[in-house]
Formats: structure tokens, sequence, C-alpha cells
């Protein structure tokens, strides 16, 4: 289960999508993000899943990678969609005892779910295509402008590259850990869930640990390459938009404006 | 003056209690001298605890000395203003391959020094690409480091120290976690770029095989340097090197208990050719 996590995940294919300037997947994202709240009929389902269809196949991303990341929302996916069904009032068209499940239930459900499905697919797009150092780059030069204001900008966005490149290392220590108090008989899958959580005590603390001793000596083999934050830190890619990036900003603004038009109208 | 140059150095560790009174002091490096010429190929030895990673440290300026004093390239390494400059010329390479990779591609891994210390962007792409190809790592230039083996995690970062272009490269124990594949890679890239890019190597280790071919040995013991010399002289101690809790490499194990079993064995016999040889001499003889 541990290992289905895709997010922060980077799958090496050569597209465009991949080529793509990290500013414009970043803004990408949060417009695709953001028209998927406004999903209310249809129509706009119909729009949004040809949006998301046509950046997965350009991608040439496996599907399966894409929906892997679904594993590890399910049971909340579960969850809100059981608390649409049964506590929306309205229109009841079928009762058991207290409960109660209305129609409105059951389309708001179907909404909810959709929306959670397209923001993970969405944004696992997005970490897929990237590497998360081409990522952070393309935050902190979108946020560069909080610096005037003394935002940490740059420590910012180092922190989550890296972040980002130890997710797997400690996945992998995690099912390490796992595996040796397995071997001594714990037992992780019996048992309330008060007994669930007190179980994973004994897999946290060694995690922690090995997590900051590893921050102790990331921290000592960066300052060994002349690590000293930002300032007068030259960029091996530096971001530059190409052709292809006006052309995608190009499509989003379309995107955006297809809805704008779509609320209006129809 | 060498590029390397230790006069009585001291480092303590202090530990205080917890109404910040001095427990402990423990010399980690008690008075040690050093004089390295540049272009050498330098071993420390010794058992865990002798004070070899702390001195190591201090050369790359991450530990300041406590007493005595350090110099790298003539620049004292206990001024602060000195300490980026020190970093740069002698670089470092740590125990775990898993912590000191910072980027998840090899060649961003390898362009982080560089970008550190303000190289332009075009002259980053020339020294990433010169120094995976010097480690024999370009064709995995776009892999992520995760799928690497050890060995291989190890050359990344040795690349990623060598397109700083260091004067001197600092190996704290880069084999320690390497099984016995990735050992022999790493420690023949190490002695490639000795041999070629004529850079300064000082390769701290306890395996004994390693050093062999290295121009000179120190072993440490307790903060202090016990034992230095050309290989062939120091493994001629066996002795001394038992004491010190040290292996010597098998085959010179070999013919010191040869030679003590009465045969006329040389002393300090550190490879099998050199082995074979005495013994056709034996051999012959009889």
């Amino acid at each position: 289960m541990i290992r289905d996590i895709t997010i922060g995940q980077y799958y090496p294919a050569n597209s465009v999508i991949h080529r793509l300037d990290p500013r414009v997947k970043l803004l990408g994202t949060i417009v695709f993000v953001v028209t998927v709240f406004f999903i209310s009929d249809f129509i706009g389902l119909l729009f949004a899943t040809a949006a998301l269809g046509a950046v997965i196949v350009i991608s040439k991303v496996p599907l399966k990678y894409m929906l892997k990341g679904l594993r590890a929302i399910f049971i909340l996916m579960l969850f809100t969609v059981l608390l649409n069904v049964f506590l929306t009032p309205g229109e009841v068209i079928f009762q058991l005892g207290f409960l109660k499940i209305t129609m409105e239930g059951i389309v708001l459900a179907a909404k909810t779910a959709i929306r959670l499905v397209y923001l993970i697919v969405g944004s696992t797009i997005m970490t897929l295509t990237t590497t998360p150092n081409h990522l952070t780059d393309g935050l902190e030069k979108a946020l560069n402008p909080l610096n005037k204001l003394h935002f940490p900008v740059h420590e910012l966005a180092m922190t989550m590259s890296i972040a980002l490149r130890f997710i797997p290392i400690l996945t992998e220590e995690t099912d390490k850990i796992m595996k040796a108090q397995q071997a001594r008989c714990a037992d992780f899958e019996s048992g309330n869930l008060i007994q669930r959580l007190k179980s994973l005590i004994p897999i946290l603390v060694p995690l922690f640990i090995s997590a900051i001793r590893r921050a102790n000596d990331l921290a000592m083999a960066m300052e060994a390459r002349c690590y000293r934050g930002g300032i007068g830190r030259t960029k091996m890619k530096p971001l530059v938009y190409a052709k292809r990036d006006y052309i995608a900003y190009g499509i989003v603004l379309i995107y955006v404006l297809l809805w704008a038009a779509m609320k209006m109208w129809l | 003056m060498g590029i390397i140059k230790a006069a009585k150095l001291f480092y303590d560790y202090v530990s205080k209690n917890e109404h910040d009174e001095i427990e402990d002091v423990v010399h980690a490096v008690a008075g040690v001298d050093l004089d390295i010429e540049a272009g050498q190929f330098i071993a420390v030895l010794g058992h865990n605890g002798s004070g070899k990673s702390t001195l190591a440290k201090q050369i790359n300026a991450l530990l300041f000395p406590t007493g005595g004093t350090l110099w790298v390239k003539n620049m004292d390494t206990s001024e602060p203003e000195n300490m980026w400059k020190i970093r740069q010329t002698a670089g470092m390479v740590f125990q775990n391959p898993d912590n000191q990779i910072i980027a998840s591609l090899v060649e961003e891994d390898v362009g982080f020094g560089p970008e550190n210390i303000g190289v332009p962007t075009k002259e980053i792409w020339k020294r990433v690409n010169q120094s995976l190809k010097s480690v024999g790592m370009i064709e995995y230039s776009h892999h992520s480091p995760n799928k690497l083996s050890g060995g291989q995690k190890q050359r990344v970062a040795i690349a990623g120290v060598m397109a700083m272009e260091p004067e001197c490269i600092v190996l704290d124990e880069p084999t320690a976690m390497l099984d016995p594949n990735g050992r022999k890679e790493v420690i023949e890239t190490i002695r490639q770029l000795n041999k070629e890019k004529k850079v300064t190597v000082i390769l701290i280790t306890h395996y004994m095989d390693e050093v062999v071919h290295a121009d000179h040995v120190y072993v440490m013991d307790d903060g202090k340097i016990v034992l230095s010399g050309k290989p062939k002289d120091v493994f001629s101690q066996v002795e001394l090197l038992k004491e010190l809790r040290l292996d010597v490499p098998q085959v010179t194990e070999l013919a010191y208990e040869l030679k003590q079993a009465g045969l006329s064995m040389p002393d300090g016999v550190l490879t099998i050719e050199e082995f074979l040889e005495a013994f056709e001499k034996i051999k012959g003889g009889e």
C-alpha cells in the first residue's frame, strides 16, 4: 500500500508536456483544479474530461501510473461519498431505518468523487512529467516577487525539492522497518483502530530518527558543496520560455475562455 | 609547503550536562601533523573512533580546529572568510551514497556544486558532462539516482565534487556501505582521477586492500598518527597493526605467517603478483 503514492515521482518520457516550462504547467494545473470545482453539469464534465484526457495522451505517461495515486486517497473518497449520499437532505428514494438515500445526495456524491479524482489525477500529471527540481525552479521563479517581502522563496523551494527527493527513500525505509518489526511478530493488520494506531508507533519512531539523521548528513553534504542559500547561485537549467510555452499558455487561456463562455451561455 | 598542511592539530568534542557544565572532553584529533604534496594519493587508516572522519571534516572546513592550525593551499581553515574557497579547493565525498545526492536526476545533482559557486550556465553543462565522463557515468545522466547501485551512486557523488574542479578530494569511507563490486568500481575511479586529472586524493578507509596503491599511508589511533610511510613500510609492521585493531591485506598476512614459519619471505608483500614472485624464488632456491 505504501508504494502506491505517486505524488512526487517523476516518470521519464519524451513528450511535449515533459518539455514544457514548469511555470506553464503550474498555471495550467491551478486553472484545471479551479475549473474542476465549477463542474456542475454533464457538458462541464465532458469538457474537463476531454481536456484531462488530451493531456494524459500527450504526456505519454501510462494511465496506470496516474491512477496509482488514487489508491492512497481511496478511504477519504469512500468516506466523502458515503457522507454525501446519506446526509444530503432532499427527495428520498430509498430508506433503511434512519439512513436515507436521496437523489440530491447521489448527485452530490458523484460530483464530489469526480472532482476528487480529477484533482488528484490533474496534479499527479504535473509531478509525473516534471522533475522535482524543475518544479521547484518553477515555483521559485513564479513566487519571486514575494522575495521583496522577505519571504524565503529560495529556501522554501529547496526544502520542497529535497522533501520530494527523499519521499521514495523514506518510503523504502518505512517498508524495511515494517518488515523488520513484522519479523519480530509486530501486528499491523488486526485489532481496532486504537490498537492499529498504537502499532504504528514502533514504525514512526525509528523512521523519524532515521529521517533526522539523514537530514543531518544531507545538510553537511550540501555545505561541503558550498551551498549557502540562494544568493550568488547560478542555474544549470535556467527557465527560459520557448515557443511551445507561449502556445501552451494560449491553450490554457482558450480553455479558461471556453469555460467562461459555457458558464455564461449554457 | 604541500597542498594540505597541519601543525599540532586538535579537535575536541565537548559534552555538557543540562547545567551547561563541561562533563567530558574527548580529543577526537589530538596533535596531528601532516604535510601532503599536491597530486598524491594519500590513505588514512584507522578503526572506528580513531578520529579519521573528524580529521577529514576539518580539511573541508566543516569543522574548525579547536587547537593548532590546518592550511589548505596556504589558507588557514580557522579563518571564516576562507571557508567557501577551502570547500571548493578540497571537495568531500561521504560514506552514505543516499544522503549526499540532492537532486532527483544524476546530471542535476552533479550540477549542484557548480551552481552554488556561481559558475555560468554554459560552463556548468561543460563541467557536468566532463566529470560524468571521467567517472564513467555519462550514459546515466538522465537517470534517477534512486535506481542506481551503491557504487554508481558514489561515482555520481564523486562526479559532483569533480564538477567543482577541486585540487583535492577527501573521501570519508566512500566504500563502507558498498558490496565488493561497488567497492572496486569506486576505488578504480578514484585511482584513475588521481592519475589522469592529477587530483590530490585523501582516502579515509578501514579496508586495507584499498590502500596498497597509495603513495603514502597514515595510520590513526586515538586521534594521533601512530604510523606513517609507504604502504610497504606500514604493512611490514603486522604486529603493530594488529595491536591497533587493523587487519593487513590477506596476501600480506599470508607472507608474514610464512616468514614466521621460517620461509625467507620479504617484508611488506602487498599484491598477489609480488607474493608469487617471492614464492617462485623460494621454490627455485630449494
